[in-house]
């Protein structure tokens, strides 16, 4: 049923690390952020750093790796799809959900690495915080990339060219940050806007990723994992429809 | 005759208010290269598409190994190879990887080592699918084409593209494909390649077939005129040529003679002739119709316009 799936996602990760640039914007990039905000807000000791700061940078940068895999991934189906890969492909016996599910397990793979990369970087903040879960916020950190990549699905398959998507998938999901409620509470904002940020899925991964950071149970957050899966549950149905292959 | 292994039967497929296929109808023996050729745009790429399985159609039937592509699409990608037109690979796959991620999605591989050595591709199993040549690009997507040993390969502008040497080399595999009793289609633009490649063609235009035949068959009826042409500086050279059988046509511009004329033994009677008549020729040459003035003659235009 899924043949060729591992081997076509292995295929795509070796595929990946072979193009720098792709590999410093997705990986390096939230850990650069990560170091350089966190060093810039909280100098001297690291638990008060962790305390100074306004917001959680390790959310942010989590939250970066997930936006970083969207757009990456935005930029590879578009560009397959206009080199006419994705019609090669389709020509084989793999089924269309491997050939894009491959795309979705490499994309979960470099999130965890890069959860990895910022631990390993941020050793002394995430020191500060040690009774964190790490396992149940990269959990965490995963659901909302997978409901954050959705969107970037169906970016991909409305937009026909990969000039246009690209930019197109900055422009929408970097503001989405701003309204996710990591810099300042929802609550400050008019209903309208704040139902509009309630229907964001980084609006849910921030809350989610908040809520382990802090040492809450999932239960206690039900009502975000079921906004990040009503998102890619929609995400998918849309794209689904309006995918094309060439 | 067998059953064909491609039947196809008034085909129509729009794109909006565009018809890609209008009306093609086409059967493709086992063990034949068939060639549909036309100009771009003319419907080549999507006939051949529905007849993989890889586009719906609107009307008519296609079969396929007697199976439907649109229902059987699975059973048929087992037994059928494609090679689309401009395709790409991944840029940063080696040529092993697309070799071996393609062996894991077929029940019965060939020897694959046999098949990159056959194609000339084992020096190149480690390099970048962007570092191919074009000729080499060609050649990898034939033998993912034919890593599964099919019974029928699809090859749409195979050589469109490449240099008159890397042709070669891919009219000579795709001959050794057809000797192995596979068949064989392909599309083209290229007249001198269905000429020389195809056991019979179809020429598409406007989504239409406006004629099918092998090669010969289809000079023989719309082009059936021969020209001989040849350099004399002697006298009365016209008057001593009028009684060869089958002569159409002498005209004379300076020394130079042509003479236009049809049947089997016109050449051979203008040989004979100016043998006869003791006519002191400088330069002779024959002027052979081939697919490309049918296809002038069928449609008013040369294929590249």
């Amino acid at each position: 049923m899924h043949t060729g799936l591992w081997k076509l996602t292995w295929v795509e990760i070796k595929v990946f690390m072979r193009e720098p640039m792709g590999v410093i914007g997705t990986l390096g990039l939230p850990v650069l952020i990560f170091l350089f905000v966190g060093r810039a807000l909280g100098d001297s000791q690291a638990s008060d750093a962790a305390e100074a700061l306004p917001f959680n940078i390790a959310i942010m940068a989590a939250l970066f790796i997930a936006i970083g895999a969207a757009l990456s991934l935005i930029a590879i189906i578009t560009i397959y799809r206009e080199g006419g890969i994705l019609k090669r492909l389709r020509a084989t016996p793999l089924s269309p959900l491997t050939i894009l599910g491959a795309h979705v397990l490499v994309k979960l793979i470099f999130t965890v690495i890069g959860m990895g990369l910022l631990v390993l970087a941020g050793r002394e903040f995430f020191a500060g915080a040690s009774e964190v879960n790490l396992w149940s916020f990269t959990l965490a950190l995963l659901l909302g990339t997978l409901s954050i990549i959705s969107v970037g699905f169906v970016i991909s398959s409305i937009v026909p060219t990969a000039r246009f998507a690209q930019p197109l998938g900055s422009i929408l999901l970097y503001p989405m940050v701003a309204l996710s409620g990591l810099f300042f509470p929802l609550d400050v904002l008019p209903t309208g806007w704040r139902v509009f940020a309630n229907m964001l899925p980084t609006t849910h991964a921030v809350a989610l990723m908040q809520g382990v950071w802090d040492g809450a149970g999932w239960g206690a957050h039900w009502v975000n994992v079921l906004g990040l899966v009503a998102v890619f549950a929609v995400c998918s149905a849309v794209s689904t429809k309006t995918f094309r292959w060439e | 005759m067998t059953d064909p292994v491609i039947r196809v039967r008034n085909l129509k497929k729009r794109y909006g208010s565009t018809i890609a296929v209008a009306d093609v109808s086409l059967d493709i023996h086992r063990g034949e290269i068939f060639g549909l050729i036309g100009p771009n745009g003319a419907g080549k790429t999507t006939t051949m598409e529905c007849v993989e399985g890889l586009r719906k159609w609107d009307e008519g039937s296609v079969s396929v190994l007697g199976l439907d592509p649109r229902k059987d699409a699975r059973a048929l990608q087992q037994r059928i190879g494609v090679q689309h037109q401009e395709a790409h690979l991944q840029k940063r796959i080696k040529v092993w990887e697309a070799i071996d991620l393609w062996s894991t999605l077929y029940k019965d591989v060939v020897d694959t080592d046999a098949l990159l050595e056959q194609l000339g591709l084992t020096s190149k199993r480690n390099a970048w699918f962007m570092t191919l040549s074009g000729g080499q690009k060609q050649r990898l997507f034939v033998a993912l084409a034919l890593i599964h040993d099919p019974e029928v390969v699809f090859l749409d502008e195979l050589t469109t593209g490449l240099d008159p040497q890397a042709r070669r080399t891919i009219w000579d595999l795709i001959n050794g494909i057809r000797d192995r009793g596979k068949t064989v289609f392909l599309t083209t633009h290229l007249m001198e390649e269905a000429e020389r490649l195809c056991d019979r063609v179809a020429i598409i235009e406007h989504g239409a077939l406006i004629e099918m035949g092998t090669p010969a068959e289809l000079v023989q009826r719309h082009c059936p005129q021969l020209g001989v042409v040849f350099s004399s500086e002697g006298d009365g050279v016209q008057d001593r040529l009028q009684r060869i059988s089958g002569l159409d046509d002498v005209t004379r511009n300076g020394e130079t003679y042509t003479l236009q004329g049809t049947g089997d033994g016109f050449i051979t009677d203008v040989i004979h002739a100016i043998a006869t008549e003791g006519i002191h020729v400088t330069g002779f040459r024959t002027e052979l119709p081939n697919l490309e003035d049918v296809f002038l003659k069928l449609t008013g235009h040369r294929i590249r316009d």
